[in-house]
């Protein structure tokens, strides 16, 4: 059964994602080695496995959109273009990085890219999507904001009055959950009384779907619908993608909460082999152009990785300054 | 007879270990809940074991609802029940803080003394982890301004424990506020059930010259820096407050009389900081001394390392503020 079309998805389209995919799975991984050798401090919260969730949702917005993000952000980033070489200086803590090494990896943004912050607390970034979509509304553009959120972050007070409040007043919002299964290690199983957070959207009057947050293409189709739905003044949507983090919630996570076996199903479910997978069959890249990209991008992230290590750190009264406009 | 008292070495997440343990296997209502506090046994480990120990109901790991946390507590202990909720970052617990401010320290003053919420609001805060700007705050003196809270912030393993078993004795609402650079620290804890009094502050190191009062891990700071200013031939009191609601002035005011200068050290921003109370208090008994502050800078906390190391103060810079009185 063919659950949605494709056609009308480029092959250029689709060779972006991919690209940004691994964009995202290669800075991450090597974020991983600088945090063991203590290059990095602070908690890493890492968004491997979940790919295809920032680059298909980011791909179907249009010049002028935004994006909230979170503790999770950094594959929102890079999504959204973020410079890989701003992004791993940040994380270094260094002069050079986005924040000048005031946020560190839970605040990496880039305004200039549209996206409004990225979030160390859980459903704090939802109600200020909220806002983001009023100022689209009472400005009359025709854009919308892609707010995303966890699971975890389903629960708090934070999601329940954004939606309410996005769905009276009808504002562009795509609510774009990433449910990866866990917050830290409480499975939602436990801390959810349903088993999909989509039907939660019937309670505010706006659609709710559930899809494979491992379908780059599922992803970025589901969200463009609920774009245009928002840009036509019809309101907000609650998307609900299933996905997974294969690895711990942050690095140094003992991970006690979930079996071996149930981290090897997922990660056989790879998203980014998947969408190679449909490339290659489909004939729409060849071995050779994959090769290719794969190495371009570990260039980059070379790159971005000496930019990290070359830059200085700031200097130290540096941290008395940005505290008022 | 001997006193029977006996101490071992553990750290500081372990004592508050036994301290629930100590109080939930005598205690049938005291229960705990907060986020990932179940098989994880919170995020330092230091309720590691204890919902296997003790159930589902008395250990209930709960979703990211700060609100609904700290307001179920205020719920339980309004019907007898006594509460241990954990909030895993003092930054998280300003979601709370109708919960906190409006309910659980007003209800026994609103209904003429007739409610009674025996809570504690466990949580922890502070810098020097790279955890920037959201997880790294010392925020005890919004706590401590609220009348009908009690605000604990303990230093040491044995602390830590006393208190904590204290607090859950105790029949009203308490921010019982730990410091995430504490929970690996060693020190000798006695074994068994015990508890320290509230409003009792501690002389850490007995001193001559100079009286330096702390609280939580700025009292580590402190005893560092009293090392090192020993050598200087400057002798420090360290006076280590414990619970800064109620606050024990008169172990201040006793040390002061010998010493005829103050130096107040705490983590949180230095601005309307619980360093500002002190000194008022000190001044309106009429005691007459010079008075100093080492605190953290007025700004958020920054991520990168040498940037954290400028606003958070440290053994160096509490040396240098005592050594300024002798210059
Ligand atoms: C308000 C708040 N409570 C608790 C935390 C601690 N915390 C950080 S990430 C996290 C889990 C978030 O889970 P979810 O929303 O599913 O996002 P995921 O980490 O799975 O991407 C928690 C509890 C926090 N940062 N903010
Ligand atoms: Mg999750």
């Amino acid at each position: 059964m063919k659950r949605f079309d494709v056609s009308s998805v480029s092959k250029e389209l689709k060779i972006k994602m991919y690209m940004r995919m691994q964009q995202i799975r290669m800075f991450e991984t090597r974020t991983i080695e600088h945090a063991k050798q203590k290059l990095i401090r602070g908690p890493l919260h890492l968004y491997i496995g979940e790919e295809a969730n920032a680059v298909g949702a980011c791909a179907a917005l249009e010049k002028g959109d935004y994006v909230t993000s979170t503790h999770r952000g950094h594959g929102h980033c890079i999504a959204m273009g973020g410079d890989l070489k701003k992004m791993f200086a940040e994380i270094c803590g260094r002069t050079t990085g986005y924040c000048k090494g005031k946020g560190g990896s839970m605040h990496i943004a880039d305004l200039d890219l549209g996206i409004i912050g990225a979030n160390g607390i859980v459903g704090a970034g939802m109600p200020i999507a909220v806002g983001a979509a009023i100022a689209m509304d009472n400005q009359s553009r025709k854009n919308v904001i892609l707010c995303f959120f966890g699971d975890g972050a389903s629960n708090t007070g934070s999601f329940h009055e954004a939606l309410n409040m996005a769905s009276i007043w009808k504002l562009p919002i795509v609510f774009y959950c990433e449910n990866n299964h866990y917050a830290i290690s409480t499975s939602s199983s436990d801390s959810l009384n349903i088993h999909d957070i989509s039907i939660r959207a019937l309670s505010y009057g706006i659609p709710g779907k559930t899809i494979d947050g491992n379908d780059a293409l599922e992803v970025y189709l589901t969200t463009r619908e609920a774009r245009q739905r928002a840009v036509n003044g019809e309101g907000p949507t609650l998307i609900e993608a299933k996905t997974y983090r294969t690895i711990g919630h942050w690095i140094g996570d003992p991970v006690r909460y979930r079996t071996g076996s149930e981290e090897e199903e997922w990660r056989a479910k790879c998203p980014i082999r998947r969408l190679r997978d449909y490339l290659l069959g489909t004939k729409e890249a060849t071995e050779a152009e994959i090769a290719h990209i794969d190495t371009e991008v570990k260039a980059e992230i070379d790159e971005a990785e000496r930019f990290a290590r070359e830059s200085s750190d700031p200097t130290p009264d540096e941290a008395l300054s940005d505290i008022y406009a | 007879m001997s006193t029977g008292i006996r101490m071992k070495e553990i750290t500081y997440a372990r004592a508050l270990w036994e301290a629930f343990d100590e109080a939930m296997s005598r205690d049938e209502r005291v229960f705990l809940m907060g986020e990932d506090i179940g098989v994880h046994g919170n995020i330092f480990g230091a309720m590691y074991g204890l919902q296997e120990k003790y159930g589902g109901k008395r250990v209930r790991s709960s979703p990211i609802s700060e609100v609904a946390i700290v307001g179920a507590g205020v719920g339980a202990a309004a019907l007898g029940m006594k509460p241990v909720v954990e909030i895993m970052f003092v930054d998280f617990a300003t979601i709370a803080m109708d919960q906190i401010v409006n309910q659980a320290a007003k209800l026994h003053y609103m209904t003429g003394g007739k409610v009674k919420i025996p809570l504690v609001i466990r949580t922890q805060g502070g810098a020097g982890t790279g955890e920037a700007a959201q997880h790294s705050q010392s925020l005890e003196a919004f706590y401590a301004h609220v009348p009908g809270l009690k605000v604990v912030m303990p230093s040491t393993p044995h602390d830590a424990k006393g208190l904590l078993l204290q607090a859950i004795e105790d029949e009203n609402p308490v921010m019982f506020i730990e410091h995430k650079l504490l929970y690996a620290t060693r020190g000798p804890v006695q074994e068994g059930y015990y508890t320290i009094s509230f409003g009792k502050a501690e002389v850490r190191r007995k001193g001559k010259d100079v009286t330096i009062v702390a609280y939580s891990k700025m009292v580590l700071d402190s005893l560092d820096a009293a090392e090192e200013l020993s050598q200087k031939g400057i002798e420090a009191e360290v006076i280590d407050l414990r619970t800064l609601n109620p606050l024990d002035t008169e172990t201040i005011i006793t040390s002061l009389r010998k010493t005829g200068k103050l130096l107040v050290v705490h983590e949180a921003c230095k601005t309307m900081g619980f360093g500002a109370e002190i000194m008022a208090r000190i001044a309106e008994k009429g005691i007459n001394v010079p008075m100093r502050r080492v605190a953290g800078e007025d700004t958020p906390i920054p991520y990168s390392r040498v940037l954290e190391e400028r606003v958070i103060p440290n053994k160096g810079r509490i040396v240098n503020a005592a050594i300024s009185y002798f210059d």
